[in-house]
């Protein structure tokens, strides 16, 4: 191999350079998504068998999480309230934190483990070994068929398992509440549900689908650029995790601000 | 440069000047090659030499840095994306590790490319075609075994049933028998030559193994440091007094 002729030139530095030029590859890659979203033809079994991935797939591991996540959290609260003489009001307090924070938060982030990292690894890995070449040489719009389905699939099923985290939640609290107050079942959702307005089921639905989304196309980013062998694959699922959290809990300053700003 | 003239005058593949480099590394240096209607072209060379590299410029999975390729009259690089799409219905692309879809069977790798291409086909004419391809390449028992349930040479027989499927005018072999033992490897040889009678594909089979080459191409085309340095057929190329074909040509003997 012989050296090229011309030097490449640089506008800042090489890594700032590299830097912008990744963030604008980056930003193009999610703007395609919506242009090749609405053009067909549409890979509809390929989107069910997303979700069914995404959604069915996760269920064991939300409600235990989701489950666990009401229980502690009302077994932490009340010795707090009770010293307060404010028992009566942990169902409440409880459902403001589940729906507001904890249920979009916890299912997101379980998911970007869970399902950010197969993503980025599936993708990697199809990369590498030329997968996604041979799509694109058989006149097949791999971008479409491997992009757009798992990004949709993520975007509508984490708000679906946020919603059931949710109830799992909420149903692990009254377990707690029934065992000490003998509240029924009823008059326990009365009281959560008496402090949550449709702005915070709102919040809650767009929080889901920001995640989902940011799960999906950063997972599809890094799995579409992978490089270098295995090692490549093992780095694009690690990365898919790491940055899809980061995006996560910078999204959720941002909702929070927006939903607090709203609220006064 | 020893260059021959391809037998039939009706090119597929017409490239003139072609450079490609990778950072600073120039990989390609002004290449020219035409491919004549149902010839069969083997690209040699080392490895690193930029034979892969080539067939990807051609199939439209790299982008070169300058020159001009011609294929099936079209210019490469003045097609649209839609065009382009058209364009690689045309071509078929059998890749070095076979990349077949891990996640799919046999029959699904197959129909993958046809239902989304021809999507007028019923059911039953989709079976008919999979059958089809899979008899030619002679592994119609593995039609619903997964891609990690087959050998090597299966692998490589599906990859090329699989481009063989769209009735492609122009085949791409990338390394056909790399990894392969002896007698798998001349189960393909014989496989591309089957392809090209069958199917008049026209072809261009990128390798570094000479018994591939001699066995399945009518002109041998001897890359080296990013050019052709001569061009002609299998004894022709080799009869010439250049230290690195010669080289080149007791590296395999030995190997």
């Amino acid at each position: 191999m012989q050296k090229a002729e011309k030097k490449q030139r640089y506008v800042l530095s090489p890594g700032i350079d590299m830097f912008f030029v990744k963030i604008f590859d980056a930003w193009r890659f999610m703007l395609r998504f919506f242009t090749e979203l609405l053009k067909p033809p549409f890979e509809w079994d390929e989107i069910v068998k997303q979700c069914y991935q995404v959604g069915y797939r996760s269920l064991g591991l939300i409600s235990l999480t989701g489950f666990i996540t009401g229980l502690v959290f009302t077994k932490q609260s009340r010795p707090s309230l009770s010293d307060f003489g404010a028992a009566s009001w942990l169902p409440s307090l409880v459902a403001i934190a589940i729906i507001r924070a904890l249920a979009p938060l916890v299912t997101s982030l379980i998911c970007a483990g869970k399902v950010g990292s197969n993503i980025g690894a599936e993708l990697g890995s199809m990369k590498v070994t030329e997968q996604v070449d041979a799509m694109e040489v058989s006149a097949t719009n791999p971008y479409k068929f491997l992009v757009v389905s798992r990004v949709l699939a993520t975007t509508i099923m984490i708000p679906v398992l946020t919603c059931y985290s949710a109830f799992i939640g909420l149903m692990g609290s009254f377990l707690d509440v029934h065992a000490h107050e003998k509240t029924s079942l009823t008059t326990f959702f009365e009281n959560a549900f008496s402090k949550i307005t449709f702005l915070d089921i709102s919040a809650t639905l767009v929080k889901a689908i920001c995640y989902g989304f940011t799960i999906g196309i950063v997972s599809c980013y890094k799995g579409y650029h992978a490089s270098q062998g295995t090692e490549g694959v093992g780095r694009a699922a690690n990365a898919s995790v790491v940055l899809s959290m980061f995006f996560i809990f910078v999204e959720e300053i941002v909702i929070v601000q927006i939903t607090n700003y709203l609220r006064t | 440069m020893h260059q021959q003239t391809p037998i039939k005058q009706e090119l597929v593949i017409r490239i003139r000047q072609l450079y490609k480099s990778f950072g600073e590394n120039q990989v390609l240096r002004g290449i020219d090659l035409d491919v004549a209607r149902e010839e069969n072209v083997v690209v040699l060379g080392r490895s690193g030499s930029g034979k892969s590299v080539l067939i990807k410029i051609i199939a439209g999975l790299l982008k070169p840095d300058r020159g001009e390729i011609m294929v099936l009259g079209k210019d490469l690089q003045q097609l649209q994306p839609n065009e382009l799409q058209e364009l690689r219905l045309r071509l078929g692309f059998s890749f070095q590790n076979s990349a077949l879809y891990d996640s799919m069977t046999v029959r699904e790798n197959l129909e993958f490319p046809l239902i989304r291409n021809r999507r007028h086909l019923t059911k039953k004419q989709v079976d008919t075609e999979v059958e089809e391809v899979l008899g030619a390449v002679g592994l119609t028992q593995t039609i619903n075994q997964m891609p990690a349930e087959l050998s090597g040479g299966q692998r490589k027989r599906i990859g090329i049933a699989r481009t063989l499927i769209l009735r492609p005018q122009i085949m791409l072999y990338d390394e056909p028998t790399a990894g392969l033992d002896p007698t798998t490897s001349l189960e393909i040889n014989n496989l591309i030559r089957e392809v090209r009678k069958k199917y008049q594909t026209s072809a261009i089979v990128i390798t570094h193994d000479l018994t591939c080459a001699r066995n399945t191409g009518d002109r041998i085309a001897m890359l080296l440091d990013g050019q052709f340095v001569t061009q002609g057929s299998f004894e022709e190329v080799f009869k010439i007094n250049d230290e690195r074909i010669q080289s080149f040509y007791n590296y395999n003997f030995i190997q």
